[in-house]
């Protein structure tokens, strides 16, 4: 964590356990006043432009194609790809979602587990992606005379995508089903997710199905019941054109 | 260990109930410490208006909840199973910090039924013995509607719930719930305005002759100033609610309501990031000498107190209680112990109904903008020839258009792709969730124990759930889903889905912070932890508190039950227990 970040909260936010490694944040004692100070506010850390911090050239250039055959660019907007959805998961994985910080990773991990017991697998999703990504690359260099997933035609990667969904595709020593589910899961949250975190750019995600955003008061929607809401979306960082304004 | 000087009373957990009865006993004079194991939280920093709507940060990465790798319960849906721990939540999604779930929640603030609380006697009058479904073990809860009512009263107005009254002093009110028990006064403030959804619900229900009502809600239609003398907002329907801390004063919470007040309080002091990891005994095990917690460092705390109250959430004051050695565990096998058993859930269900021509913006929003109808819940209709027991609200809630988690799509649209981008667009707008939030009753497998594998980061052992969905439980939630579909139908929907609730219980997709009993309240010590009052048969300067004390769980959402016992509590505390310290207050 950067040293200015590193406020008293957001030591304490963190799990007792979580802090005893990171840091000497104490217990606090909260007595006669709340212990409110003057702008004192948790923002996200926006993603950064900029090179990948994850991915290697050769992943992010599979990630991206995958992202834009999930979501593809047509008619109705942008694709995943120029959504940012690679650079979101991209930023995700390098930060702590990427280590499943907060999760119980306590063994045993039995391979026996039920269908309804579950998140059972020892993998972060650093290692998910690092090792299914590697794996998908050498099944489809075997499939497809040596070319690799970026160099498929769409409907040969529409094809290998879906043989993932359905658990089909054989990686070598990899569940397909595995990567599938977490790539179309994190795409779908790049899409959708507040644009401060490098997808959903412009917020084409949230105009696609009319959602306008952190707005936060929708109380003149009550006299206008069946009626379309007409003001543009609004996100963390605001808006585009209040931005160009500014500058 | 250092021992610390000694307190009146010792409260584990500042969230609902931590707070509500630190306020009242430290307003008789005595000295409170509330140890609480996450951070503080307040309004302005932690849900402020410039982060607070964020769908992925709070709903999704979960940053307002306890974290696993801190604690977490092992799960199997049958005793010949090995549980096996919740790695990340899902099913369910336990607070964390001061507040605790009262931050993230909806705020559906409901009375259970009168027939509620006398559940085992009322259903044998009725129906018979051999109605009740196989191996349940459902019971009354030794306190009556009528002896709640004054309580349930003084949470309402503590939190200012907006709604409207169907049943005042035993006159039905146009408008509320004609099936509710008799209230003493109105709702402290009205009903939300409802949305467009909710006018088709309330006519199409109508129609039928159906009586449909505004949800209790703890967002607020109007401000209002609590009597501790805390102001809440009126709600702005900005539709992050479930999940995230309010940014607008508008949601009842300890903040909210009681945070305020109680630090004001002189012989008040509370200690976050301090995990209590149990509760001490004498060597007779029959009287608490407080607690031991353990801070950021690792550092481990004696605090002695006079009185112990146990306000973490359910599940965890269940564990507490297992590991500091307080009650007889509950040994499935012979059917006998308390602590433990009688653990229950929820039994919810849904429709989503696709239109044509509707506009229907889900973003508009709030936790408990909703019209409800109790027609099919409790035992207000006649079971006989259903062949099950128990039953469901049915509701049209509005409470989340937030587009990560809420895309709708008629069945059969491909997860990706051109075509799942072109229905997501075409039908985000056009659909409305109808939901039953259903009964959920006690059976001798379901239950809580310690887990023989996993431990927690201090090496001790994690909590194992194990339940599964009952047949009784599952043709109800059927039966009920029925039923709101005809209402969808008289909506006008074009395709109506029915998303059934179906076993076996699964981990991993959200389903409800409704997890009741294991420490559970009654008249009798062989199949009951407390007393009426809340109080431990076993450890008498022990109360506790939270929807742990439920003996079975009613189809409502449990917080206002939960306040409502407090405030029993409470004055259980303050007007009999104290007068003659360390002794029961009922006899066995």
């Amino acid at each position: 964590m950067p040293p200015h970040l590193s406020t008293r909260r957001q030591l304490l936010a963190a799990t007792a356990w979580a802090a005893i490694s990171i840091s000497s944040a104490s217990a606090d004692t909260i007595t006669r006043r709340l212990p409110w100070r003057p702008a004192e506010a948790y923002p996200p850390e926006p993603a950064r432009p900029g090179p990948w911090l994850f991915f290697t050239a050769d992943e992010a250039a599979t990630v991206e194609a995958i992202v834009d055959r999930l979501v593809p660019a047509d008619e109705l907007g942008p694709g995943g790809k120029d959504a940012g959805c690679a650079v979101f998961i991209d930023r995700q994985l390098a930060g702590p979602y990427g280590r499943n910080d907060g999760l119980y990773m306590e063994g045993p991990f039995p391979s026996n587990a039920l269908a309804t017991q579950g998140l059972q697998s020892p993998l972060t999703p650093r290692e998910q992606y690092r090792q299914g990504l590697a794996a998908l690359t050498r099944a489809c260099r075997e499939a497809y005379g040596g070319r690799v997933f970026p160099q498929l035609s769409a409907e040969e990667q529409d094809r290998v995508l879906a043989s993932m969904e359905k658990g089909e595709l054989e990686l070598h020593e990899f569940d397909s089903k595995m990567l599938f589910g977490a790539m179309l899961a994190n795409t779908m949250e790049g899409f959708f997710a507040d644009p401060i975190y490098g997808g959903n750019r412009d917020m084409c995600g949230w105009k696609l199905i009319g959602f306008p955003g952190v707005r936060y008061d929708y109380r003149e929607m009550l006299d206008r019941p069946n009626q379309a809401y007409t003001r543009p979306p609004v996100s963390l960082q605001g808006r585009p054109d209040w931005n160009r304004n500014r500058t | 260990m250092i021992r610390l000087a000694s307190k009146d009373v010792v409260v584990i957990g500042l969230g609902w109930t931590g707070s509500i009865l630190s306020y009242e006993l430290a307003r008789s004079g005595l000295s409170v410490v509330a140890i609480e194991r996450g951070p503080w939280r307040d309004t302005a920093s932690d849900f402020n208006i410039t982060t607070a709507p964020d769908e992925l940060r709070y709903a999704i990465r979960h940053d307002l909840f306890l974290r696993p790798q801190q604690e977490t319960q092992t799960a199997r849906n049958t005793p010949d199973q090995v549980a096996l721990p919740i790695r990340r939540w899902g099913s369910y999604l336990p607070g964390n910090g001061v507040g605790g779930a009262g931050v993230h929640w909806n705020g559906h603030t409901w009375r259970f039924m009168p027939s509620d609380f006398v559940l085992r006697t009322h259903l044998v009058e009725r129906y018979g013995e051999g109605f009740l479904p196989a191996n349940s073990t459902i019971q009354d809860w030794g306190i009556t509607y009528d002896e709640l009512e004054p309580y349930y009263d003084r949470f309402e107005y503590l939190a200012g719930i907006s709604g409207k009254a169907g049943n005042l002093k035993g006159q039905i009110q146009e408008g509320g719930n004609p099936f509710e028990g008799p209230r003493s006064r109105e709702y402290p403030t009205p009903p939300m305005r409802m949305a467009h959804s909710q006018q088709l619900f309330e006519k199409a229900a109508k129609s039928i002759g159906l009586h449909p009502f505004p949800l209790p809600s703890a967002n607020l239609s109007q401000a209002y100033t609590n009597p501790y003398g805390v102001r809440l907002g009126p709600c702005t329907y900005c539709g992050f609610c479930e999940r995230f801390g309010c940014a607008n004063y508008s949601k009842a919470s300890p903040q909210t309501c009681v945070l305020p007040a109680l630090v004001r309080m002189p012989t008040f002091e509370a200690r976050t990031n301090c995990e209590v990891t149990k509760i001490n005994l004498t060597p007779d095990g029959k009287h608490a000498t407080g607690v031991t917690y353990v801070d950021t460092q690792g550092t481990e705390w004696e605090q002695p107190a006079e009185l112990v109250l146990l306000c973490a959430y359910a599940l965890f004051n269940v564990r507490l209680l297992l590991l500091s050695g307080i009650g007889k565990p509950y040994d499935y096998q012979r059917g006998v112990g308390v602590v433990g058993r009688n653990y229950c859930y929820q039994t919810n269900a849904s429709c989503t109904l696709f239109f044509e021509d509707q506009r229907i913006n889900p973003f508009v929003g709030a936790g408990s903008l909703g019209m409800t109808a109790d027609d099919y819940n409790g035992d207000v209709f006649d079971h006989g020839q259903h062949g099950f027991i128990g039953g469901a609200n049915m509701n049209c809630n509005t409470y989340n258009g937030r587009p990560i988690t809420y895309r709708p799509v008629p069945p059969g649209t491909p997860r990706w792709g051109s075509a799942w981008k072109r229905a997501t667009a075409e039908n985000y707008n056009r659909a409305i969730a109808l939901g039953t939030q259903g009964s959920s009753y006690a059976y001798r497998d379901c239950y809580l124990d310690l887990d023989p594998t996993y431990k927690d980061r201090l090496g001790r052992p994690l909590m194992r759930l194990t339940f599964d969905y009952k047949e009784n439980e599952l043709k109800m939630s059927r039966f009920v889903v029925d039923r709101l579909a005809e209402i969808g139908k008289v909506m006008g929907a074009k395709q109506i889905v029915r998303n059934q609730r179906s076993a076996p219980w699964s981990v991993v997709p959200y389903q409800t912070t409704h997890n009741t009993g294991g420490a559970v309240i009654g008249s009798d010590p062989a199949t009951s932890v407390v007393n009426r009052y809340a109080q431990c048969w076993d450890v008498p300067n022990v109360f506790v508190t939270g929807a742990c004390l439920f003996p079975q769980n009613a189809g409502y959402n449990p917080t206002g039950t939960v306040g409502a016992l407090t405030y029993w509590t409470a004055d259980a505390i303050r007007d009999r227990y104290l007068r003659n310290s360390g002794q029961p207050l009922v006899r066995p």
